[in-house]
């Protein structure tokens, strides 16, 4: 991939961080980690990987998007705003009464694709969506972001082990590895262990990437349309709050509010990456 | 009186409008033989998901196949199906709105060896909660025949409960069905009988005895238990000195919650016969714990009798 491709994805990430902040603002509470932690994988699949026409969200030949950890949909927020699904002036409404951005993800916001936010389901619904792909021959391709602490559902492993004996080749998870759930570091709450050993075990290609590394993330996405007859698992690792000094790898930050000068100092950080 | 497995009808039925409607797609969570998808397995095998013993992950693949444009059925026994994946059902399928159909087959007490683990005492009340749920509990093979193929026309998700046991045709392929509707099978003047499912037939029985000793009882079939027809609840509770709704399901949260739900304003005794809140449990037969846990045309005679 030429550079300067690479350096205008960087660019729609940056958007895609002042987006998630637009959505947060000040004094409102927000799942700025995750959704941070996530941005560049949201980026890399809305505005380089998937065949989607905003002119015609249901187009049915498009791919399909879940975000299956529904607490980051302030950067998808972001991403629907960006491609004009609907007003980026909404985004500051986000969560507010009456307000078609909700604070999970639902099929009534235009390019949302499923309902999430009850962890652990939104694999298994991708699932569904790919062997329809296959009952209908289309070539459309489901790609499904899961977060780390997530995979403690054992919903993910019925989902996981379906898609192998179903050979879902058109369907691709996204491990959002920040390390970090709601109330503090994986390793010290509950580890899910070697995430890439077990989704090779199940019958996965896996790979393990740098999850804010434009070029990995690109050629990774790639590598998956190479793979014939089995689902792939991209383990990216991430950094929970990315991009916003004070809240990186901070749990805190998982769901919380930001004050004015906490606002003020992550503006001047996404600006300043 | 014709005897029919309302299983047999339910999988055939499946298997007929499937031939017809391509969205049609069937999911078992190994339970083919039992919930009888296994017509649609053996003919159109590329239509058929065995998704193994995993009903929360059946649940939301259906979503992602519906929210694909198919039409899918899931089908486990009640107590899985609307017990085991019930936040997918509510966060997947019911929010959204989308046209699953969710099958709980051996409902009630039906599954009668198994005891209570297999057996499914509040379902109804479990599915009912959920907003944008419909919930249908057919009283025969022909009705369970006209849910599968009207289910095709709904919008939104259905929860169809049937039964492992044989039972009587109340009705016939002219009679007229919709979901929403109900039925009067025999009309009186003293009570009116709301009742759903195998209490149905109960319901008949009791309503011949009572006639006997100058008791005129109306008996309606409830198949729609959500939405229910408030509209219609009223019609058959003018003029009547009563109600009794009987159900094969707990006192809590099933049919005769909804009635008196429905009619909290009204000046008019109520009484129910269902599940005293508890479990089930094995037995040789179906029959057996019918008696046992009170479902019984004399459990309705003396219900009907306590309001006069």
């Amino acid at each position: 991939m030429e550079n300067n491709k690479i350096k205008e994805l960087e660019r729609k990430a940056k958007i895609i961080r002042e987006g998630i902040l637009n959505c947060i603002g000040i004094d409102k509470k927000g799942h700025l980690g995750g959704s941070m932690s996530s941005a560049d994988l949201v980026t890399a699949l809305y505005f380089y990987k998937m065949r989607i026409n905003p002119e015609n969200p249901d187009d049915p030949e498009r791919d399909r998007f879940i975000l299956s950890k529904g607490h980051s949909v302030l950067a998808q927020y972001a991403a629907l705003s960006e491609l004009g699904y609907f007003s980026k002036s909404e985004l500051k409404r986000t969560k507010e009464f009456g307000s078609f951005l909700q604070g999970h993800p639902e099929v009534r916001t235009p390019g949302i694709e499923a309902n999430t936010g009850s962890l652990g389901q939104g694999l298994s619904i991708g699932v569904g969506m790919a062997l329809a792909a296959k009952l209908d021959s289309k070539n459309y391709r489901v790609y499904v972001i899961l977060g780390d602490g997530e995979l403690c559902e054992g919903q993910i492993w019925e989902a996981i082990t379906c898609a192998s004996f179903y050979n879902l080749d058109n369907l691709v998870a996204i491990v959002d590895y920040n390390q970090m759930q709601a109330s503090g570091p994986i390793k010290e709450r509950y580890n899910t262990g070697d995430i890439k050993a077990k989704f090779e075990a199940f019958g996965w290609k896996a790979w393990e990437i740098d999850g804010h590394n434009m070029t990995d993330i690109i050629v990774a996405l790639d590598k998956t349309e190479q793979v014939k007859n089995f689902p792939s698992a991209i383990i990216a690792y991430t950094i929970k709050g990315k991009g916003v000094s004070f809240a990186e790898n901070n749990y805190s930050f998982h769901n919380n509010s930001l004050t004015q000068e906490q606002y003020e100092q992550a503006c001047k950080d996404i600006a300043s990456i | 009186m014709k005897i029919e497995n309302l299983r047999e009808a339910y999988g055939k039925e499946l298997l007929a409008v499937a031939r017809e409607d391509s969205r049609v797609v069937a999911l078992d969570a190994d339970l083919c033989g039992s919930t009888m998808t296994i017509f649609m397995e053996k003919e159109m095998p590329e239509r058929f998901f065995e998704m193994g013993i995993a009903e929360q992950n059946m649940v939301s693949v259906a979503a992602g196949l519906s929210l694909s444009g198919k039409i899918p059925f899931v089908n486990s026994f009640s107590v899985f199906a609307a017990g085991q994946p019930y936040n997918q059902i509510r966060q997947g399928v019911a929010l959204p709105n989308l046209n699953v159909r969710i099958i709980g087959s051996s409902c009630g007490l039906s599954d009668a060896g198994d005891g209570a683990t297999h057996q499914s005492v509040e379902d109804i009340a479990i599915m009912r909660a959920i907003p944008n749920m419909a919930v249908i509990v057919p009283v025969d093979a022909e009705e369970t025949r006209k849910v599968v193929r009207a289910s095709l026309q709904h919008q939104g998700p259905i929860y169809i409960r049937i039964t492992r046991s044989l039972l009587p045709a109340l009705t016939n392929r002219h009679t007229e069905f919709k979901i929403g509707k109900m039925l009067c099978l025999a009309e009186g003047l003293d009570i009116t009988v709301f009742a759903t499912g195998i209490m149905v037939f109960k319901a008949l029985q009791a309503r011949e005895i009572l006639s006997k000793k100058g008791i005129s009882v109306r008996v309606i079939n409830v198949s729609t238990i959500k939405p229910l027809n408030i509209e219609e609840i009223f019609k058959y509770t003018k003029g009547v000195k009563g109600i009794v709704t009987a159900e094969e399901h707990s006192i809590i949260g099933g049919l005769g919650s909804a009635v008196v739900e429905a009619l909290c304003d009204m000046k008019i005794p109520i009484k129910i016969v269902g599940i005293q809140d508890q479990f089930g449990q094995s037995a040789g037969t179906h029959e057996e714990l019918l008696e046992y846990y009170g479902l019984t045309a004399q459990s309705i005679i003396e219900k009907v009798e306590a309001l006069l």
